[in-house]
């Protein structure tokens, strides 16, 4: 009965849903001995706001601004999961010129997505400097995202069938003028931040994810590349035209500790911006001339049909499972967000790091709680 | 002390004809006067400063607009909206504590100022154990943190607290080895003294006096002192990342106010301290007159200050077995060591 | 261990026994329904042979829904996308559940990651797992009345105190 007496000795912390370092509403009831985690329960569904409802009572279309709000740090990618979806529902070509800039937008969203974490993480940690020099490149992304489409945070911008608006040389240009700037500032950060001996010290071996545990609760995205499983989905179950770019995965290697650390999960993040940028250097060589919108009825009606479609979004497997059933709105419209599912394993995690450790591991597996509570 | 009053008090003097009892009253508060000014402008320009150094390593300009120039007036501005501030006391404190927190925390601050030597005679009292005086002093905040912490009344304060105590209490041990060696440097413990052997410029510094074991005692002494103080990166008893603002989170107003002042007061200390003991105080670094004696001082210190700010916006936090770990295995050995060498090199060298 | 796929469609049918179908959809990989008995037997098989992944697990009501009107009638369901990452399969399994007693086997002991959508359908549709560590409601407060996502959900016009006003301004 060491565990019982142990929590009586013990402590409980109520963590959240008003924390500096709970990135958002969650609130986790800490059970402590000490400085030392024993149990961490994650309470979730502060920000719940009925998407799958909305998604049932609206029409195809309408749902897209609503997935903005899913993951409000990748709208693009929330964005082009959804469409993806409901073209395989309905069966909608998308013209090649529309398909180059959706993933343009989406990788770029990835790499503003990606810094957000990686300043953050900074300030979990107490390194204020980071967080600034990543919102001032987040900033360059969000003005290049606001001459496309007019907003900064939740987009709309990848339609049913398309994109919303055709994209200007002048606006490709501010993009292929952003990807030369963010390169070096990549190996600042690593400076900066990434080898730093604190850094290391309060990162590396702690909250160790094994490969084994990261698949059997669903862990996508970075999170499961960083514990050394090579999967994207942007390679692996291909999707829109990503097929055509010459780029890798990024794997966690255990550079300074072992595989699957928060270090690791943090680094995979940076890597992956180069790997983004890859991407979009060859997408900006590649767009074809052409109509950047399909015709797609405003009523669209798709006869039934089902599909569970899963894109990469920045967080992991971002899947839509649509019914159709021959009706302007679905029969059910199910998220299996990527951030729900990787924060479900921090339970597993918790027991035996200590308070800063919790902080540090939840930093590292980066959940956005717009896309945990829907 | 007592001489200088009553040359005060000699006719012809400022305070001729006046008695000794009056005249010691009137130099007391005047002293106390010129302290609380000086912890009151000192923490007022090192938030303004604090602010635009951040600002600037953080590619931002910091405040601009209050006073027109860099926004020179914000920390009047802030300073009396603190005042004006409702102190929120919340219903389940211990009321008596949580008020007297501040106080413990501001008036240890407060009187570690006293045998800060700023020139020739320029020193409230030049005890005869002023280093002693200094350490002592600065390490009963750790009371007021601990019952700042403890009154609170919130989970997050108490584990502030707690960890303070052990912070406070671990540094404590290798910020006194690293003074070691200044003072067997300088034969005495008095800060006046400590000053006074160090004239004739920068390489008659303590910090060059014992060799090599000197300089890494200065270094020990800064980092040691960091910690002494709360400052990043051993910020861990206010880590707003993991207990929200620490020992602090429950105090708001001019209560939250004192924390402030004390915090800054106590980097400024520290600095002066180490700036007394290996950087010569007041003397001039190349031996020479010319500037007065407390601009040097100054300059001395906010260059101390200057680092710290510089390492609180550059490094991520310690976690707390780390920090003790470094305090216990790592600084105080090397503190140990260090005063053993530079006995040796004073001794033979 | 290679695995063909028809050979698990083929095992599962045979232990999903009488009233297991395969569903013709144009989907990548098999959707089968199986009674809900039987999927305690064949999650476990379904593990066995690969499936280590659980992408997603949606609850959902098919109450009035015109494709299955004539054989779901008004029941709710369950569908599990399993996916194995040594295969590179995926495939889907079905149960349909009679909406007065919703009551299914929890593979939650099988995919860990199955804790939380199994809460979450319960919390959404009510179906209850049976063999679930943690059975609550997980988005909605504990004490919230009714299954939102159920076709015959009513809004509730008060919640402790906040009362809800459609656009007119009704309670």
């Amino acid at each position: 009965m060491s565990g019982a007496s142990a929590e009586k000795r013990g402590y409980v912390l109520n963590m959240g849903p008003q924390h500096p370092s709970t990135h958002g509403v969650l609130r986790m009831e800490v059970h402590t001995d000490g400085e030392i985690v024993t149990r961490a329960i994650p309470d979730i569904g502060y920000l719940h706001r009925c998407k799958e409802k909305i998604g049932e009572s609206e029409t195809y279309f309408k749902f897209t601004p609503y997935t903005d709000r899913l993951d409000y740090l990748a709208s693009m990618n929330q964005n082009h999961g959804y469409c993806v979806a409901v073209e395989r529902l309905a069966g909608i070509e998308v013209p090649e010129r529309a398909e180059y800039i959706r993933v343009i937008v989406a990788e770029l969203n990835r790499i503003a997505s990606h810094l957000v974490s990686f300043g953050t993480y900074g300030l979990d940690l107490g390194a204020f400097t980071p967080f600034l020099y990543a919102f001032r490149e987040r900033e360059k992304i969000l003005d290049i995202f606001e001459q496309m489409c007019g907003a900064r945070l939740t987009y709309a911008y990848i339609y049913i069938g398309g994109v919303m608006r055709d994209i200007t040389p002048k606006q490709l240009g501010m993009i292929q003028e952003f990807v030369d700037y963010i390169e070096p500032k990549l190996d600042e950060y690593d400076r900066l931040l990434s080898y730093n001996q604190i850094f290391i010290k309060r990162t590396a071996n702690v909250g160790v994810l094994s490969p084994e545990l990261a698949i059997k609760y669903g862990v996508t995205g970075p999170v499961l590349r960083a514990s050394g499983v090579d999967w994207d989905l942007r390679r692996d179950d291909p999707y829109s035209i990503y097929d055509r770019f010459d780029w890798k995965p990024v794997v966690g290697r255990g550079d300074v500790g072992s595989v699957g650390d928060s270090w690791d999960r943090y680094m995979v993040r940076l890597r992956e911006i180069r790997e983004s940028v890859k991407i979009i250097r060859q997408a900006i060589a590649q767009v074809p001339i052409g109509p950047y919108q399909a015709k797609v009825p405003p009523r669209l009606k798709p006869k039934y049909n089902e599909v569970y479609c899963r894109t990469e979004s920045a967080r992991g497997e971002l899947g839509f499972y649509l019914v159709a059933d021959g009706d302007v709105h679905p029969w059910r419209c199910k998220v299996r967000a990527p951030s729900f599912s990787n924060l479900s394993v921090i339970g597993e995690l918790a027991p035996g790091l200590m308070i800063a450790d919790l902080v540090a591991v939840l930093g590292s597996i980066d959940v956005v709680m717009g896309d945990v509570d829907r | 002390m007592r001489e200088y009053i009553l040359t005060l008090t000699e006719p012809g003097q400022l305070l001729s004809g006046v008695s000794f009892g009056l005249a010691s009253l009137l130099v007391m508060v005047a002293s106390c006067a010129a302290v609380l000014g000086v912890i009151a402008l000192n923490g007022m320009f090192l938030v303004w400063w604090e602010r635009k150094v951040s600002a600037h390593m953080q590619a931002r300009l910091g405040p601009m607009t209050t006073g027109y120039w860099h926004g020179w007036l914000q920390s009047i501005a802030d300073g009396i909206k603190l005042l004006l501030k409702e102190t929120i006391v919340p219903l389940l404190v211990d009321k008596p504590l949580f008020m007297l927190a501040p106080v413990v925390i501001f008036g240890s601050a407060f009187m570690a100022f006293v045998p800060i030597p700023w020139g020739e005679h320029l020193i409230v009292a030049d005890l005869n154990i002023g280093v002693l005086y200094i350490t002592a002093i600065t390490s009963l905040s750790v009371i007021g943190v601990v019952m700042a912490g403890w009154a609170s009344n919130n989970k997050w304060s108490l584990y502030g607290g707690m960890r303070s105590a052990a912070q406070i209490v671990s540094y404590e041990i290798p910020v006194g080895l690293a003074m070691v060696p200044a003072l067997m440097a300088s034969g005495t413990l008095s800060m006046q003294g400590i000053v006074e052997s160090q004239a004739g410029g920068f390489w008659h510094w303590n910090l060059f006096a014992g060799g090599p074991f000197t300089l890494i005692a200065f270094v020990v002494f800064f980092i040691a002192s960091l910690a002494e103080v709360n400052r990043a990166p051993f910020d861990l008893p206010e880590a707003e990342s993991e207990l929200v603002s620490g020992f602090h989170t429950e105090y708001s107003g001019m209560c939250f106010a004192f924390f402030f002042l004390a915090e800054y007061s106590e980097m400024f200390v520290v600095s002066a301290i180490a700036s007394v003991l290996y950087l010569g105080g007041w003397q001039c670094p190349l031996g020479l007159s010319l500037i007065p004696g407390p601009l040097l001082f100054l300059a001395k210190i906010l260059f101390l200050v200057f680092i710290q700010l510089w390492f609180r916006w550059t490094f991520p936090r310690l976690r707390v077995d780390q920090l003790m770990h470094l305090a216990w295995k790592v600084l105080t050995p090397i503190g140990f060591v260090n005063v053993f060498g530079a006995a040796l090199w004073l001794v033979l060298i | 261990m290679a695995m063909k796929i028809e050979e698990v469609i083929a095992e599962v049918m045979e232990i999903a026994g009488e009233g297991a179908v395969q569903e013709e959809l144009d989907m990548p990989g098999p959707v089968l329904r199986v009674p809900r008995e039987s999927l305690a037997k064949v999650m476990p098989l379904l593990r066995q042979r690969g499936f280590d992944s659980l992408m997603a697990l949606s609850g959902i009501d098919y109450q009035g829904m015109k494709k299955y009107k004539a054989d779901a009638g008004d029941s709710l369901g369950v569908v599990y996308h399993l996916f194995s990452f040594a295969e590179r399969c995926k495939i889907t399994i079905k149960v349909w559940l009679p909406r007065e007693d919703p009551q299914v086997f929890s593979v939650a002991a099988i995919w860990p990651t199955a804790e939380w959508h199994e809460r979450e359908a319960y919390d959404m549709f009510g179906i209850r797992f049976e063999g679930h560590p943690d059975p609550r409601r997980i988005l909605l407060p504990e004490d919230w009345e009714g299954w939102p996502l159920r076709k015959d959900y009513q809004m509730p016009t008060e919640y402790r105190g906040i009362v809800h006003r459609d656009e007119e301004g009704q309670a």
